[in-house]
């Protein structure tokens, strides 16, 4: 044992540069976690591929995409890419939850950085590996005989629709991860997630529902996301899809961003 | 004022009437502390006599009620950035990532302090040479054995290089030998001149590691005194005897004076004044033709002094 070096130098501002680089730190984090956590990266990686064999050759055979006339695999790409990403995503609210009740949090909490940043780092983290879910459920779909017809233009609205999607559900998850007090409760999110895409517009036709359904199904945010996302992809129409997606991914992140860093600071605070 | 200077000077870490109540139980109904600088003071008590509770309103984890406590000379609600800048926290949890290397870990610590990219993988590097993990350092903390796990925390909470340190039961689950270890770095640490505030169940410990023992029950401090002076209350040690022939009792006893025979148990007990006195006594039953099963030598332990304390404040 050598005797205690001087003190380091450690910083004390948390200016936005500062800020900035420790949360780079806590998505490292967070990126070597998912490498090493072998069910993580199952998920991540089969699954995409498993959910879009499994809807273009098990269930693809057996539905018609009504008066669309689209081949099925076109048909359910943008769903499934959502479904791919979305599923990670909601996963957010588990790994915050476990940053919460465990000790990390005492760790986190006497150094020096804003306290933002833990939940901030999961979410950013969180959009990188779940956007290479949806890659790798996309590159599925193409060998499978999924064949666009867009623009390099289109193509990146797509990717920012599909990153838009991805951290708005990211953000949701970590205010529902911040607000359960187990991880067990936490892992609950993900099967609203899950089902959502089910009643959209985006694995059957919504116009094939009873009423109701169908009325949830056309006002549910998935349903422009989606139709939006295959006028980008295949040429179609749009519409005001494009306008209503934007709207609902913009007001989810606008509302839970602030809603997150408010429940982060109230549960670490010392009262 | 000047005063005022010299104890903010001397004292590491103050409290004064500290209380917490969390909902209607009351968790601390009044601590009063004191660590001079570079000293080391355990925390002594049982489950839920509020060592826990005490750490973390010391570490500006969690407010008080009541009461003011001062730790590296500032408050801990008013001033609470300062006060994090000077400590180091050990809690009962793991506070590292288990998935992450022991390197990793405190090289992400290190980055999370503000230290450069080359300066944290040097700090990450000594701490890890001093806390003997270097073999150990590309492994992920989840394989770590108890007492790694441990010292990995240790390290972590060292990362700044704090002058004060709080230990929130460190021993608490691990064996005699890695409880051992352990001891001997926070002697080590305690050398090089940092200050450290340890929670312990274990009265052993607290004997020897503590300058200074608080002992809390019931979230009140039920005694603060030196581990010396509190043996020192339990008395002398206790010599117990027990003849091969229970019928030898009564004569054993007479031979002694001073002793008390207990003629359930066949033991006969009684306050040893010094090693010559545990000759004498021995030659006096072997020339009174007593001879014995067992000869035991009861040290004055700090459990003596628990058991009576938190006896009396209950």
């Amino acid at each position: 044992m050598s005797a205690p070096t001087a003190a380091p130098a450690t910083g004390t501002t948390t200016g936005p540069f500062t800020a900035a680089a420790d949360l780079s730190r806590l998505v490292v984090r967070d990126l070597r976690r998912d490498l090493r956590l072998l069910d993580g990266l199952i998920v991540n990686t089969a699954l995409p591929v498993m959910i879009m064999v499994l809807f273009v050759y098990v269930f693809g055979g057996a539905i018609t995409t009504g008066s669309s006339g689209l081949d099925y695999v076109d048909f359910v790409v943008p769903a499934v890419l959502l479904m791919s990403g979305g599923y990670g995503a909601s996963l957010t609210a588990v790994t915050i939850s476990d940053d919460m009740t465990g000790g990390m949090i005492d760790r986190f909490r006497t150094l020096p950085i804003s306290g933002w940043v833990v939940p901030a780092g999961h979410v950013v983290a969180s959009v990188v590996r779940n956007l290479a879910s949806s890659a790798i459920a996309l590159g599925a779909a193409l060998v499978l005989g999924f064949r666009p017809d867009a623009t390099l233009a289109e193509w990146a609205l797509v990717l920012a629709l599909v990153t838009g999607y991805v951290l708005a559900m990211s953000a949701l998850a970590a205010v529902w991860g911040l607000l359960v007090s187990s991880s067990q409760a936490a892992g609950a999110f993900s099967f609203v997630v899950l089902f959502l895409p089910y009643v959209s517009d985006g694995i059957v036709p919504a116009q094939t529902m009873p009423g109701v359904l169908s009325d949830f199904a056309y006002n549910q945010p998935l349903t422009p996301i989606i139709e939006t996302m295959r006028a980008l992809l295949l040429d179609l129409p749009m519409g005001s899809s494009g306008a209503v997606a934007a709207a609902w991914l913009t007001g989810t992140v606008v509302l839970c961003v602030p809603a997150a860093a408010l429940l982060f600071r109230r549960r670490t605070s010392s009262r | 004022m000047n005063v005022i200077h010299s104890k903010a000077f001397t004292d590491a870490i103050s409290a004064r009437g500290l209380t917490k109540s969390f909902g209607a139980t009351p968790v601390l109904t009044g601590v009063d502390l004191t660590v001079p600088t570079g000293s080391l003071l355990a925390l002594l008590g049982p489950n839920g006599s509020g060592k826990t509770t005490t750490v973390r309103i010391l570490t500006t984890l969690l407010a008080p009620d009541g009461g003011t406590a001062t730790v590296a000379g500032h408050d801990v609600t008013r001033e609470s950035a300062q006060v994090r800048r000077a400590i180091g926290l050990t809690s009962q949890q793991a506070t590292v990532d288990p998935l992450l290397t022991g390197r990793e870990n405190l090289e992400l610590f290190a980055g999370l302090y503000h230290l450069g990219r080359r300066q944290a993988r040097r700090r990450a590097e000594e701490l890890l040479q001093r806390f003997d993990l270097a073999d150990a350092a590309g492994r992920r903390a989840g394989t770590y054995s108890g007492g790694m796990r441990r010292r990995l925390d240790l390290a972590a909470s060292m990362v700044s290089a704090p002058r004060i340190l709080f230990l929130d039961e460190p021993t608490t689950g691990l064996d005699p030998r890695s409880r051992a270890e352990l001891w001997s770095v926070i002697r080590e640490l305690l050398g090089s001149g940092t200050t450290i505030l340890l929670t312990t169940q274990y009265l052993e410990e607290a004997d020897q590691l503590a300058d200074r023992v608080v002992v809390i029950n019931g979230g009140r401090v039920v005694a603060d005194d030196s581990p010396d002076a509190l043996k020192r209350q339990v008395g002398a040690e206790r010599l117990v005897l027990r003849p091969a022939l229970p019928g030898d009792l009564p004569r054993a006893g007479a031979a002694l004076p001073g002793s008390h025979p207990d003629a359930e148990a066949g033991e006969l007990t009684l306050a040893l004044q010094g090693p010559d006195h545990l000759r004498h006594t021995l030659d006096v039953l072997h020339r009174a033709g007593v001879p014995l099963d067992r000869v035991e030598l009861r040290a004055p332990t700090m459990d003596d002094v628990f058991f009576e304390l938190t006896a009396a404040a209950a």
